[in-house]
């Protein structure tokens, strides 16, 4: 399958999208997100702090997930320069942030990956890399990966839908189950999700449809015991994440006439104490081209920062961003439905 | 005038039905939303009994809600069609079960 991009579908265009988002019938019965802000008093949204540095180091990635809100492929070329790269470490430097999140893409993919992460750690900071585990596999060069990572002591955050491989298939594409448990014994071969190493691995459960997740607590539960017992895998943690409206996710919403109604869900299930938690609040969300957006999902969307001076990495002001109204839009109901939703699992 | 009996826009209204009386709506949604708690019954199994249940009363309305229900309870599909046969296993089964009743009327009027 090829991304949206590549097969130029208009809704691979950033304002069609926001079009659809914010304008369309579809969205006409529910309340503009900014409006549900304001019943709770935290409209404009502002940030708690700079805790995470999210970077995505490029669109480049082995599979083309049904779900991706990337857009992310084997034929996008997008990629972060070393220069780019050497900008956000400036800024890393004397900041106040202590986590990294990279992400892409396969960031692996980036063939500066293992450089920034050296440099990264370095700096005395919490490297965490969402790796899709099939791009262990995907050429003898990146086999050694597992080795890599524990070296570094880097997190490692995966996808895996579900702990079947029908589920995990119809979205993430054939074969990527099997594969995806091969990764994982990798992993845990060298210590990763085992008790003692201090090597973290998380997964990352997304549902395969137009439904919410149901309780992170109950689904880890259920993941530990089934990947045990069939696979004789381990992990430490599974974050539940809701699927945002964007992109092919928001694609396969409207081509399967569940939009409206997904829609409503997330509105109906809106929740204050989510949007209380919500990442926007602490992270910031770099993107390939050195840009800086409130989040992963704004950057899709191309809604750059509130901070006028601030937009780009080479212009950090940090009091600005600090000061900044994070961009909401309907999208955002995605991280407030239910128990809350970030790259960090659940918020409440 | 509906040209249909059944409209899935009508499940979305469900909550209003208290417009022609307020009292026992309130209390029917209360018990509701109690009985669908976690208890000595996991919301899941719950969810999988509701869906079992909507087979059996072949309501479209609740087999459309509790299939998605018990999909967010985490239920996989497998687990949704076996709680599909169980009503399906019952149902026949209470026919089936009357078969004795017919074998008894006829030893009571046969030679």
């Amino acid at each position: 399958m090829k991304s949206l991009k590549a097969r130029n579908e208009p809704i691979a265009n950033f304002s069609h999208q926001i079009d659809i988002l914010e304008e369309s019938k579809e969205v006409e019965n529910i309340p503009k997100f900014s409006d549900k802000l304001n019943v709770i008093g935290l409209n404009p949204l502002k940030p708690t702090g700079l805790e995470i540095f999210q970077v995505n180091v490029g669109k480049m990635c082995n599979q083309t997930c049904e779900h991706c809100h990337v857009d992310a492929g084997p034929d996008r070329k997008e990629i972060m320069t070393r220069e780019t790269m050497q900008q956000c470490l400036e800024v890393l430097k004397d900041s106040s942030f202590d986590i990294v999140d990279l992400t892409g893409g396969a960031p692996e993919m980036n063939p500066h990956f293992r450089w920034f992460v050296e440099e990264i750690r370095k700096l005395g900071k919490h490297v965490m890399v969402r790796c899709n585990l099939t791009i262990i596999l995907a050429n003898p060069k990146y086999n050694d990966l597992p080795e890599f990572f524990r070296k570094h002591k880097i997190e490692v955050v995966s996808s895996l839908p579900f702990y079947n491989p029908d589920r995990t298939d119809r979205q993430r594409g054939k074969g990527v189950f099997s594969k995806s448990v091969e990764a994982l014994k990798m992993l845990n071969r060298v210590g990763y999700g085992k008790e003692g190493t201090g090597l973290i691995l998380n997964l990352v459960y997304n549902p395969s449809g137009a439904f919410l997740p149901a309780s992170q607590q109950q689904l880890e539960s259920d993941f530990k015991r089934v990947l045990k017992k069939d696979h004789d895998i381990e992990f430490n943690n599974l974050f539940a994440i809701t699927n945002l409206p964007i992109s092919r996710f928001l694609d396969y919403l409207i081509k399967s006439d569940n939009y409206e109604n997904y829609m409503e869900k997330l509105a109906n299930a809106f929740n204050p104490s989510a949007a209380m938690g919500v990442m926007c609040r602490n992270t910031l969300s770099i993107g390939w081209d050195g840009y800086i957006f409130d989040c992963d999902f704004n950057q899709m969307l191309d809604l750059k920062v509130d901070a006028p001076t601030s937009q780009h990495i080479s212009n950090f002001d940090t009091d600005e961003l600090l000061n900044r109204n994070i961009v909401t839009g309907n999208h955002c109901y995605g991280c407030t439905a239910g128990a809350g939703s970030s790259c960090g699992g659940t918020t409440t | 005038m509906d040209k249909s009996y059944y409209n899935p826009e009508d499940l979305k209204k469900f909550g209003k039905v208290g417009e022609f009386q307020q009292e026992l709506a309130d209390k029917f949604f209360s018990y509701y939303g109690e009985v669908f708690k976690d208890g000595e019954l996991s919301a899941r199994e719950k969810a999988l009994i509701a869906l079992a249940v909507a087979h059996t009363v072949q309501c479209p309305y609740c087999i459309d809600a509790y299939t998605v229900g018990s999909l967010e309870k985490g239920a996989t599909e497998g687990q949704m069609m076996e709680a599909v046969h169980v009503a399906t296993a019952i149902r026949g089964g209470a026919s089936l079960v009357h078969g004795v009743q017919m074998m008894n009327k006829v030893k009571e009027v046969s030679m």
